[in-house]
């Protein structure tokens, strides 16, 4: 028998970025017992490091904005696969989450008559995103962290869970570990909530934190979950490029929504070549139009860097590709240019983009007021996640398993809208929260089966127990994400996407032999053999619904198939688990919307 | 390539020495990644506590060549390359494994701040206004990225141990940002005087000099903060009134 810690509360949460710690908070306030369990130290989750803001239709700054103009703009871009009843409420409450954050202590950056103030961000029709400067993701956790402490949740820092468990189809608590001594922790709970974000560190250049493995995606995966959209992976356009430690660190689109602009080796303002034809109507003509619509000009529209992050990545790759790139790979984004324009810019530049001033200072010897940045597209965001229900976040197949914020699929459709990402943790890891604790009072008892614990924990330990081996834990990481990177990437083919799934079985066998060395205390190591596993579960289902899109569309770009086929926007992708416990991917139509909803997208064109 | 010798403490809370490692550099290495390198191929079990590797979540601190410094933000070409790099855990704080300490005391220490409590809102969603010019000096607190370096480097907690009176400055940084949010109407004055020992600090300002988010912790955070106390507490006019009156904190 191997020896655990034992707890007990009505709802687990699983994760503690933004959408964990919102539905912590939820389910407290609720009145249920909550246990919050985070793989790192509370407050330093992935969330910490979103920049640009959380998109609200506030209407602070032009009141032309609504939710119905929000929600018609998350549809557009996401290619309309989004999940509608998602989107719908996203766009309804997302103010009210916003102003929330202010009654916990969040103090947005100020309109001159004391609202908050809002910025312009790609595919958002009006300025549109709440934000303090370029640090509104540290704001955010902050605020809920400093909150949630006083809500009576047990937080349990640093833990790692492996497995979940059930009893038959239902979720009843988890197993894991603490990262200090590698001692083992049981979770019974009635209700349990995945927020456990992305899955970024699938890839060799990206914007995640080592957190970002796809735990909850595969944790769900196992338990019984359908996982959709995950062909949909976010190359963010602007990453960092140069020198090759920083590769991936994030530049955010605020640059862009300051005036920023994208040129090529050329010094050739290559985005106004090639505008879609979805959002033709939506962008300025020329740079001057496009100057005055970042600087407050309602009848300008935007410049066509900030047309949606999908189509401007693959811009960036087309320059590079074709000779035109910067030394480094990239292609050159100037904010430094708007002196031309603006008498104080340095000042507003530092004002505006403080994070952004200091990394590039710091890690880059840039001095972004005077010179251009070099970026590139990074691994950025999943759209693809847990297959749940719109308005209770509980999982289409597994009860009492709800998930919320990034490892939940549904509402950014084949590509997200920047600032979406906030306010998605914050709209549905409260309603994760809330019904998880309705689910808890509902379904009092349930009991947990000594074996599945057994068989977690000798799972867990194994790779401590095999002898080390030449191919360490780290380097089978580095190759699986070497793997992801070159072959199931921003441009796909048939071919490759094969070659990247026969790897994937081949690095999976090999990760069942690698020992990890060390012993059970604090040993990055064991936990990266255990990551692992999660790592391999999503880049299967990336690439297997991948190689199932034989079209273009969003996120998902084939080379071999460039078109977009409307026949193909009528379904998702849904990968789940086989009876013979191979992975399947089938095809689910997407529901009627109702006529409201569809009238909304008529209207708003 | 260029290559550098790191001298990494290996240990735990019994004791523990240096590892020497040679590192090969890549162009813009950051402390962190030497780290990494050496996880990867020399000891996979080398304990090291980051994520975001970017300056922002405030967890790769460490003491390196002996100043308090984020791994990730401290580029190896600006360190002398005469000698051995020198990394260890921050020594205010118990260690758990190498370079992983255990900072849970701050939680502790944090939960038990006066939270803040806004007044009624302003208008009927519940908002308030404010003004820019009023959230600023807040703004500038709520930059903290909780990287516990203010602490380490603290006499009174890394020499002095005050560890069960002295809240130490990370916290005097929280306390004023929630004074000054104009919509909170808590008083903590008491708190920080009784409880939270503010008085211990003898403004050296060594907390400013390490803050990697350049927050102007002594004169901007610490020292309000003991106005507010002095003015409160000891104030010999309000004393006196006070002895009259009955009236005092």
């Amino acid at each position: 028998m191997s020896k655990y810690q034992e707890f007990e509360h009505d709802v687990i949460v699983i994760g503690a970025g933004g959408a964990g710690l919102r539905a912590a908070i939820e389910a407290a306030a609720a009145g249920v017992s909550v246990g919050l369990i985070c793989k790192s130290l509370l407050g330093k989750a992935h969330t910490v490091m979103a920049e640009g803001g959380m998109a609200a239709a506030l209407a602070n700054v032009d009141e032309r904005d609504g939710w119905h103009v929000h929600f018609a703009d998350t549809m557009r871009g996401g290619q309309y696969l989004n999940n509608w009843r998602m989107a719908e409420l996203h766009a309804k409450e997302a103010p009210e989450r916003a102003r929330e954050l202010e009654a916990w202590g969040a103090l947005f950056d100020r309109t001159p008559d004391g609202k908050i103030i809002q910025r312009n961000f790609g595919g958002h029709a009006y300025p549109r995103l709440a934000h303090v400067g370029d640090r509104t993701g540290l704001e955010m956790i902050r605020t809920l962290q400093d909150h949630g402490i006083h809500q009576g949740i047990d937080v349990h820092m640093e833990v790692t869970v492996t497995k979940l468990l059930k009893d038959g189809e239902r979720c009843v608590g988890a197993f894991g570990y603490d990262r200090e001594q590698g001692r083992f922790r049981v979770f019974k709970a009635k209700a349990v909530v995945l927020a456990t974000g992305g899955l970024g560190r699938a890839y060799l250049v990206t914007s995640n934190s080592w957190e970002g493995t796809g735990d909850g995606h595969s944790l769900g995966y196992d338990a019984g979950a359908e996982l959709v959209d995950m062909e949909f992976i976010q190359f963010h356009p602007t990453g960092m490029v140069w020198p090759p430690s920083v590769r991936g660190i994030l530049v955010t689109e605020g640059v862009r929504g300051e005036g920023g602009i994208l040129k090529n080796s050329e010094g050739r303002r290559f985005m106004f070549d090639d505008i879609p034809p979805l959002y033709k109507d939506q962008t300025a003509d020329t740079p001057e139009e496009g100057w005055r619509y970042v600087t407050g000009d309602r009848d300008a529209r935007r410049p066509p860097e900030l047309l949606t992050r999908d189509h401007v990545a693959r811009k960036i790759v087309k320059e590079v590709k074709e000779g035109r790139g910067s030394p480094h790979g990239g292609a050159y984004l100037d904010i430094a240019w708007i002196k031309e324009n603006l008498k104080d810019s340095e000042a507003h530049i530092k004002k505006k983009l403080p994070s952004m001033y200091h990394q590039f200072k710091e890690l880059a010897g840039i001095d972004i007021t005077k010179e251009p940045m070099e970026v590139g597209p990074t691994t950025h965001y999943a759209m693809g996640g847990i297959a749940v229900d719109g308005d209770t976040q509980m999982t289409t197949t597994v009860p009492g398993l709800f998930a919320a914020g990034e490892c939940a699929g549904g509402l950014h459709g084949a590509n997200r809208l920047g600032g979406n990402s906030l306010s998605d943790l914050l709209v549905f890891g409260k309603r994760a929260g809330e019904y998880a604790a309705n689910f808890a009072r509902e379904n009092p008892s349930y009991s947990i089966s000594e074996d599945q614990i057994e068989a977690a924990a000798s799972a867990a330990l194994a790779p401590l127990e095999r002898e080390t081996t030449k191919d360490g834990p780290f380097q089978l990481q580095h190759r699986l994400q070497k793997l992801m990177q070159d072959n199931v990437g921003i441009a796909r083919e048939e071919g490759e996407i094969s070659t990247a799934l026969q790897e994937i079985e081949q690095i999976r066998g090999e990760l069942a032999r690698v020992g990890a060395g060390g012993n059970r205390w604090y040993n990055p190591g064991w936990h990266t053999a255990l990551d692992m596993q999660h790592l391999l579960t999503v880049s299967e289902a990336i690439a297997t619904a991948a190689k199932e899109r034989k079209e273009s569309r969003g996120a998902h770009s084939r080379v071999d198939y460039q078109a977009k086929d409307p026949t193909w926007g009528t379904f998702n992708h849904v990968v789940h688990k086989g009876s013979d416990g191979r992975m399947e991917v089938s095809r689910r139509s997407i529901p009627e919307m109702p006529a409201a909803l569809k009238n909304i997208i008529e209207e708003q064109g | 390539m260029a290559t550098a010798t790191f001298k990494v403490w290996r240990g735990n809370q019994d004791g523990g020495d240096f590892g020497t490692y040679e590192v090969e550099l890549e162009p813009g290495y950051v402390v962190l990644d030497a780290i990494h390198q050496i996880q990867a191929e020399q000891a996979t079990d080398m304990a090291v506590r980051w994520n975001c590797k970017a300056g922002k979540c405030g967890s790769c601190s460490a003491e390196i060549n002996g100043s308090p410094r984020l791994m990730c933000m401290t580029r190896v070409e600006d360190l002398p390359s005469d000698r051995p790099i020198t990394v260890e855990p921050m020594r205010t704080f118990p260690v758990l494994k190498d370079l992983v300490t255990d900072v849970s005391w701050n939680y502790e220490v944090k939960a038990s701040i006066q939270k803040l409590t806004p007044r009624s809102p302003d208008a009927e969603d519940g908002s308030w206004r404010m003004q820019q010019y009023d959230v600023e000096r807040p703004q500038e607190f709520r930059k903290c990225i909780e990287c516990f370096l203010c602490q380490d480097v603290c006499h009174v907690l890394r020499d002095h141990h005050l560890h069960d009176r002295f809240a130490g400055p990370r916290h005097y940084v929280h306390t004023a940002q929630l004074e000054m949010n104009p919509i909170d109407t808590s008083d903590r004055v008491a708190q920080l005087r009784d409880e939270l020992g503010i008085g211990y600090c003898n403004i050296n300002k060594c907390c400013t000099k390490v803050c990697p988010e350049g927050i102007q912790i002594t004169d901007n955070a610490i020292i309000p903060l003991k106005e507010r106390v002095v003015d409160r507490s000891y104030d010999p006019i309000r004393k006196l009134v006070s002895m009259v009156t009955g009236n005092g904190d």
